[in-house]
């Protein structure tokens, strides 16, 4: 046998269990509940100002997680790459430890914390939330990223009469640009289609996208969720077009 | 060409990495307009030499001059130095243009100007055309023009050159170096080359630096560091040797392989351990008894293109290399002689293993960090401090590292003609001189063994 | 200067990163109901966690063993299915290597709720009763890809011949496997077990919509519903807090080691 015949089991059980699923979102998107062939779905989420409010919120929350982690994470992965300011490897360990930890613990962990302090829970909370909940998978990527450069390229800039100012911006950054959008996929993805984590970070107040999936599901309106999930898939689609493949970030993990 | 100013001047430089001496008390001065060249095995310190004068690390002692004036706190943007880097390191967010533009621009340069200088680098270079391209779509040797051309166009008072040509293969390498060597000329700024490669550094060098562990072995035009290399590591370096012992019987008068030769070397006293070096080509075949020093057996033959090299086994029953542009057959007897200018003499480093110690008590001595039995040392106490000498021939090597008391690694070898001679680096980072007729290869692992009666002890600060 | 600015900022994020984390253990040392409210010091919580002895802990033990059974089960069947489906895949070629590879990335790039929701609908689709199985299925489903990943690498290592070389010394196909192939790739399959694994310990979302209505709970479902109802249990903080040191420990361990196999080979 073949031993290229080896990946036909898996070959199998991803068309089973990925392929259809997909294939499955997409139909049950297009049908109504006694199985016909219908757009409704899809203009119903156009008309709903509810459902428009919370995608349009999502949005703006994701954007504004990601570009905070971005603006927090990238000196600090700067700082943890750097030899000279940062020679123990246990720093980037805590740094990265926080990603194996169950996020909904987390997340109720910070909730509870603002709890005590009497904080009002919002939208505040809920960015901040966030951005302590995925801040390390920003810094892990770009990290990666710079301790990986070639040093050679940040000598020939300085080399050429580059002060080191100008050697971080004009060869640091632009190289490190992979691991910043491996970052933002990291960061961006699941904060737009996250649920569970608004509802306990706002007490219920803000609503999330994935929540309204959730929340369809839940009540059997399946087309409708369907639909709703086809709609996060689109975006996806596009981000991950933007800014390349999540694969390479999550390839960097291991 | 090359005048008598000096540009650069390295004095008493020394640097170690955590502990490990890299660089130690290098004296260098480099001409203005001069093509050096730092020639040496890896781990010479050849390229940290090269990054102290381009500024990327700092000496831990001493000084670098440039035009006679102390350069250390300036740091590498600001010194009129370019380097081309050993794997180009072209910026790949960049294409070939702005590459080439990144210095000027820095300096806001007028960008017409720019436009002006960084085509006539591409010329020089010739890489017309290639100004739009993704630097990473270029092939090796297009990168390393690129990489010259970004370091050239900056107008640099000196060129520093990081093995440029390791990367390529040999027919574009041999291409390169007489572009390299014409741009040199052409421009007459001053070129800093780094290489391991004798061959390169003896076709493109007005002068060349031989490093090995962190000193300077010898500098010298490559006519000189060819022809009279000043010991057998120099010599066995560049190009093919026969090195051999040998003992000055008096001036202009030698003895090695079992037979005496006139030679042109004095000074060194009589009866002095000495090495000779003898090249392959400079042993000549003879027909003539009279002319006839020492006959051989030939042992091989080989073609090699423009002559044959054959190794012989002499009367005495030493191997020699010796090429000629006739063959003779295996197995025939022949008579050979050496001219008396041919023979370099070369001071011996040293004639034994001469290793500081400790006394642990009357018949154990430390060593290299490893404890040895001694023959009883009377008036020596336990904790004296002690100079041990064991002749290369007495440190016994065993096959496997755990076997001996030391273990080590061989570091370098010299075939003598009958004899393998040897530097083993022990772990703790000293060296052993070993003559051993077993066959070993770079970088075995060994158990090194001392004879409690090769060790000859005396007290130190004693004559 | 630069380095005490540089050392700042960096513990200031951290003491960010773990004050929840912090608070959460500090308080797991309290008898109190409410977080928050310090009522002196007691490990009455560790000692309930561990007998059992407390309001609905039948449930978060079984929640905590589901999760390990899930987690160990699915991890293990992805190791398998994934190692051989990795040397299927190297040894593939043109487009039915990238067809194979990009379908095995959709579920790295899938959000957690999609692949929820679409297995939640492949379930119903099959008229498949959900319960362990369906959810073991689908940890499967995401964990596999991750094995996947961590063996190709060993095998783009690996000398090519080295399987032939076996074969012709007189090895079947299964022993060369065995005794020669996996050897080999163990590093790679050990790394995509431990994957699968935390990312099924993870695993919130997909959980939730794939384990039917059996009453099903893993240990995040357990704290999700928990929370709904008002407030953690308290005995969630110990947990927590063992949880936690278990994983910084686990980490710790493998970065040093690992610091210390990359020394010793700089040393050679």
């Amino acid at each position: 046998m073949k031993r290229s015949h080896w990946s036909i089991p898996y070959a199998v059980f991803l068309g089973i269990f990925v392929v259809l699923p997909l294939l499955l979102v997409l139909l049950y998107a297009l049908q109504d509940g006694q199985g016909h062939f219908t757009l409704a779905n899809i203009t119903r989420f156009f008309s709903d100002s509810d459902a428009l409010g919370t995608f349009a919120v999502s949005l703006e929350i994701a954007i504004e997680n990601t570009l905070i982690c971005i603006l927090l994470g990238y000196p600090a992965a700067w700082i943890l790459a750097n030899k000279e300011l940062n020679r123990s490897a246990v720093t980037i360990v805590l740094f990265i430890l926080p990603m194996w930890i169950n996020a909904l613990m987390r997340t109720l962990a910070t909730a509870e914390l603002f709890n005590m302090f009497g904080i009002q829970l919002g939208k505040g909370t809920l960015l901040f939330g966030m951005v302590y909940d995925y801040l390390p998978f920003m810094i892990y990527p770009i990290y990666n990223v710079l301790s990986k450069m070639d040093k050679s390229y940040a000598e020939a800039a300085q080399d050429l009469g580059a002060t080191p100012w100008k050697v971080f911006w004009k060869v640091t950054v632009p190289l490190s640009m992979p691991g910043v959008s491996s970052g933002i996929l990291m960061v961006f993805m699941p904060t737009v289609s996250t649920f569970a984590i608004s509802e306990f970070l706002t007490n219920n107040k803000i609503k999330l996208f994935g929540t309204i999936i959730q929340e369809n599901i839940n009540s059997s309106m399946w087309n409708y969720g369907a639909a709703l999930a086809l709609i996060m898939l689109v975006i996806i689609g596009i981000s991950t077009m933007i800014t390349g493949d999540r694969k390479d970030a999550e390839e960097a993990l291991i | 060409m090359a005048g008598e100013e000096h540009i650069i001047d390295l004095r008493h430089v020394s640097k170690s990495f955590s502990g490990k001496v890299v660089l130690d008390d290098i004296n260098l001065y480099i001409r203005k307009g001069e093509f050096v060249t730092l020639l040496g095995p890896s781990g010479c310190g050849k390229t940290t030499t090269l990054r102290l004068i381009a500024g990327f690390l700092a000496p831990d002692e001493g000084e670098i001059l440039l035009d006679g004036k102390d350069i250390s706190g300036i740091p590498p943007h600001k010194r009129p130095f370019n380097t081309v880097f050993q794997r180009y390191a072209l910026f790949p967010h960049l294409d070939v243009y702005d590459n080439i533009a990144f210095g000027l621009k820095l300096q806001k340069v007028p960008s017409d100007e720019i436009d002006k200088r960084v085509r006539k680098v591409l010329k020089m270079v010739s890489m017309t055309d290639y100004e739009d391209r993704d630097v990473e779509s270029l092939s090796g040797g297009q990168q390393q023009r690129v990489a010259i051309a970004r370091a050239l166009v900056n107008q640099p008072k000196i060129l520093l050159l990081d093995e440029p040509l390791a990367a390529l293969d040999l027919k574009m390498r041999k291409d390169m170096q007489i572009e390299l060597k014409e741009m040199h000329d052409q421009l007459g700024i001053t070129f800093i080359y780094v290489t391991h490669d004798q061959e390169e550094a003896l076709t493109l060098s007005d002068t060349i630096v031989v490093m090995n562990e962190g000193r300077i072995q010898q500098i010298g035009t490559p006519t000189d560091i060819y022809n009279e290399p000043v010991n057998s590591f120099v010599a066995d370096f560049i190009g093919e040797s026969n090195i051999l012992n040998a003992t000055m019987i008096r001036d202009h008068r030698v003895s090695f392989i079992g037979h005496e030769f006139d030679c042109v070397d004095e000074g060194f006293g009589e009866g002095v351990p000495v090495d000779v070096v003898v090249r392959p080509e400079d042993i000549y075949f003879t027909q003539d008894p009279a002319r006839a020093q020492f006959t051989a057996k030939v042992n091989s033959c080989t073609f090699k293109g423009v002559h044959y090299e054959m190794y012989v086994d002499t009367d005495n029953g030493y191997e020699l290399m010796i090429q000629d542009y006739d063959a003779y057959p295996v197995g025939s007897t022949v008579m050979l002689y050496i001219e008396p200018d041919d023979i370099q003499v070369m001071v011996k480093e040293r004639t034994c293993n001469t290793i500081e110690g400790r006394m642990k008590d009357a018949t154990h001595v430390e060593l290299l960090g490893g404890e040895f039995e001694c023959l009883p040392q009377p008036g020596l106490e336990g904790g004296e401090e002690v100079i041990a000498e064991v002749a290369f021939d007495k440190v016994d090597l065993l096959d496997h590292q755990d076997e001996g008391e030391l273990a080590g690694e061989v570091h370098f070898l010299l075939y003598k003609g009958d004899h393998y001679h040897l530097t083993i680096l022990t772990e703790d980072g000293d060296h052993l001189w070993v003559d051993t007729d077993d066959i070993w290869d770079k970088g075995d692992l060994v158990g090194i063994d001392l004879a409690k009666e090769d060790i000859k002890i005396r007290r130190k600060n004693e004559a | 200067m630069k380095k005490f600015l540089a050392q700042t900022y960096i513990w200031i994020l951290m003491v960010l990163l773990y004050a929840p984390l912090l608070f959460i253990a500090v308080f797991s040392f309290t008898e109190s109901k409410v977080l928050g409210n310090w009522t002196g010091f007691s490990t009455k919580l560790y000692a309930n966690l561990f007998t059992g002895r407390m309001q609905g802990s039948a449930s978060l033990i079984s929640a905590v063993e589901n999760t390990l059974l899930i987690a160990l089960v699915s991890a293990f069947v992805s190791m398998v299915l994934g190692t051989v489906a990795a040397i299927g895949i190297h040894n593939l070629t043109g487009r039915k290597k990238r067809a194979l590879t990009f379908v095995n990335n959709i579920p790295m790039i899938n959000p957690d709720v999609i692949t929820g929701v679409s297995l939640f609908l492949l379930f119903i689709f099959l008229h498949f009763s959900q319960g362990y199985l369906s959810v073991i299925l689908s940890h499967i489903s995401f964990g596999t890809p991750y094995v996947v990943l961590s063996v190709l690498p060993k095998l783009r290592q690996m000398n090519p011949n080295i399987y032939e070389a076996a074969l012709d010394l007189g090895a079947t196909p299964g022993q060369a496997l065995r005794k020669v192939l996996v050897p080999q790739l163990r590093p790679g399959m050990v790394s995509g077990f431990l994957l699968a694994f935390t990312m099924s310990l993870d695993d919130f979302a997909v959980t939730f919509f794939t384990r039917g209505t059996i009453g099903l709970e893993t240990l995040s479902t357990y704290i999700y519903a928990d929370a709904r109802k008002g407030g953690l249990t308290p005995e969630l903080r110990p947990l927590m807090t063992l949880i936690f040191l278990f994983i910084l420990v686990l980490l710790l361990v493998i970065n040093i080691r690992q610091a210390r196999i990359q020394k010793e080979k700089e040393n050679l």
